[in-house]
């Protein structure tokens, strides 16, 4: 599973410091393994964003403010963000952990002071994800991003952490046999 | 290169001779953790995605079943059932049943199996608790947790390292609790957000291990990747005779280089809360004295070791739970629940019309045994106030100390300790 170049979405805006608990509470860790039940509970927690799931469309794109999903460690955040159906999100910054989730499920985050502070809820918004680049159409303006390590690029190119240690298990098990 | 003690762990995990803030290394894992919430997609991921059959060493993995444990729902008694296969078939050494545990985060250090110099790494935002022992020690999520369980090794970017310095000594009742609350509300939630948070001063040297776990456990309160303490008389007092396995303590070089400074007079620090609804919202006891509270909650990895259960007993002794208010107290393990036994401390409880659990995480994070409803108020000696965190968006959570906490049960509103009782016995901190 590899990053399309461009992803084009309607925004949804949410401020600073939302933790891990209001982007899918608790008490729904139960369906860990349930990528889509999880969707149908994000940001359920997020004051006023309690059927928030059920308007999102497939591809929308998600903008936040400074230290999103600061809190737990629970991967279940970025997976029930993905499994509402959102495409991408875009934030001021980001906790870290969340940081480190998003990048090793191979699921795009952008980092963007500027789009974070100029996006408004139901822009159109498409992103370049190679250029890094956000292009607001309602508003005619374009955004830059702040640029990951190249690391964490090569990470998210190819899928996330499990490709990434699929290679390293085949390269072990094959200096394994040549040892004998 | 002069380098912090987080910079030395992390640059000898990655077997290399130095490394700065930034730099992104592949480095070798000496311990790791998994609970019931974690460890049945760290699993999945590791067998399914990955296609590793095996852990990397089974007798450096420690799995605990506390969040949702002893199952609160059908779907918990299912996560809890992949949690014990895994771990049955993985041969991990160190699983902690149901009944034989208790929270992570105190169950590690009371095992004696995160040590000074090491690199740890849980599946659990608070695992940098551990960080109080000398050791490297940060949250991570499940598909991390997969990949160390595969590989024994993880990838890392070198933090900036924030020291904070304490001078002097606290104040009656004033404790390690009411220092980084203190320190969070200076700081901000995201003050130290992916740094290390290095703690000195002469001031840690009369604060004891618990206390001092207290402070690390809730770096990830202002954010950050991990919160650490030098090695000295008290760490080695608390690992003689516990330690698993021989350790090497490591020390910051004197021209290490910081991000930042901060340097607090601890003498000065307040006896004090986190206000709803976010760890960082520190107030003085003094501003919300009278607020009136549905409930109490003395439990959670930030507070509930047996030192906690001591000064919450000493305050409670002799009194009642005030009507209109109930008051839970949750062990965070097994063994403090053994030792509050054996001290008299159930019976205190009991005797003052306390609900006493299991050891759980439990109520903390809104999971069972004392969930608030809509507009509940709650006094917690835990970590994280975020609206939601204990229940019902609309519930609200202060955050306080043990004694406070045990105070504001008697009086039904909070209160200062001393209103209760005139002064801690000698020898309870």
């Amino acid at each position: 599973m590899t990053l399309p170049k461009t992803l084009r979405g309607r925004a949804w805006k949410f401020g600073q410091n939302i933790d891990t608990d209001q982007i899918i509470p608790a008490k729904y860790a139960v369906y860990s393994l349930d990528e889509k039940e999880l969707g149908k509970h994000a940001m359920e927690g997020v004051p006023g964003r309690d059927t928030w799931a059920s308007q999102v469309s497939e591809g929308d794109i998600m903008v936040a403010g400074p230290n999103f999903g600061c809190g737990s460690s629970r991967e279940i955040a970025p997976v029930a963000i993905r499994g509402a159906g959102i495409s991408l999100v875009i934030a001021d910054s980001f906790a870290r952990i969340f940081f480190r989730n998003a990048i090793n499920m191979g699921y795009p985050i952008l980092q963007s002071p500027q789009a974070a502070e100029a996006v408004e809820e139901g822009d159109e918004l498409e992103v370049d994800l190679e250029e890094g680049i956000i292009r607001n159409f309602t508003k005619g303006d374009e955004y830059r991003c702040e640029a990951f390590p190249q690391f964490m690029t090569e990470l998210l190119r190819m899928g996330g952490l499990v490709p990434w240690v699929r290679k390293q298990l085949e390269e072990r098990r094959r200096m394994a046999a040549a040892r004998g | 290169m002069a380098m912090t003690m987080t910079e030395k762990i992390l640059a000898r995990g990655a077997g290399r001779e130095s490394v700065r803030p930034g730099d992104l290394l592949l480095a070798k894992v000496d311990f790791a953790m998994g609970h019931d919430l974690t460890i049945p997609p760290a699993g999945k991921i590791m067998r399914e995605q990955m296609g590793a059959e095996k852990i990397w060493d089974p007798d450096r993995v420690a799995v605990t079943q506390d969040h949702f444990q002893p199952a609160k729902d059908a779907a918990s008694a299912t996560l809890g059932r992949l949690t014990r296969e895994f771990s049955q078939q993985m041969g991990i050494k160190w699983y902690f049943e149901v009944g034989q545990g208790g929270i992570c985060h105190t169950v590690l250090p009371e095992h004696g199996l995160v040590l000074p110099g090491e690199l740890v790494v849980g599946a659990d935002s608070h695992s940098c608790t551990y960080g109080a022992l000398n050791n490297f020690a940060t949250g991570i999520g499940s598909t991390d947790l997969a990949c160390v369980m595969a590989l024994g090794e993880l990838w890392f970017r070198v933090p900036e390292t924030l020291k904070f310095v304490y001078h002097n000594r606290l104040k009656e009742w004033v404790e390690a609790k009411d220092l980084i609350l203190y320190v969070i509300g200076q700081i901000g939630v995201d003050g130290a957000r992916s740094k290390a948070m290095e703690h000195t001063g002469e001031a840690l040297k009369h604060i004891d291990m618990e206390a001092r776990l207290t402070m690390t456990n809730m770096a990830i309160e202002a954010g950050a990747k991990n919160g650490i303490m030098e090695f000295d008389e008290v760490t080695k007092e608390y690992l003689d005779g516990r330690a698993k396995r021989p350790y090497t303590p490591v020390t910051s070089d004197p021209d290490a280089e910081y991000e930042k400074v901060f340097e607090f007079d601890v003498e000065k620090v307040e006896l004090g809360v986190a206000k709803p609804m976010s760890p960082d919202n520190y107030a003085p006891l003094s501003e919300v004295a009278g607020t009136k509270l549905d409930q109490v909650f003395i439990g959670s990895c930030t507070n509930s070791r047996i030192t906690d259960l001591r000064r919450a007993a000493a305050v409670l002794e002799g009194h009642k739970v005030a009507p209109g208010v109930r008051l839970i107290i949750t062990p965070s393990s097994h063994q403090v629940a053994i030792q509050a036994e054996k001290e008299g401390l159930i019976g205190t409880f009991l005797a003052a019309g306390a609900a006493w659990t299991t050891a759980t995480c439990g109520a903390c994070l809104g999971g069972h045994m004392g969930v608030l409803g809509d507009g509940e108020v709650c006094l917690s000696t835990t970590n994280r106030n975020f609206p939601g965190r204990m229940g019902h968006p609309k519930a609200q959570v202060y955050l306080s100390n043990p004694a406070v906490a045990a105070a504001s049960a008697v009086a039904g509103v909070i209160t200062h300790p001393g209103e209760v009782l005139a002064k801690m016995p000698a020898g309870i901190r």
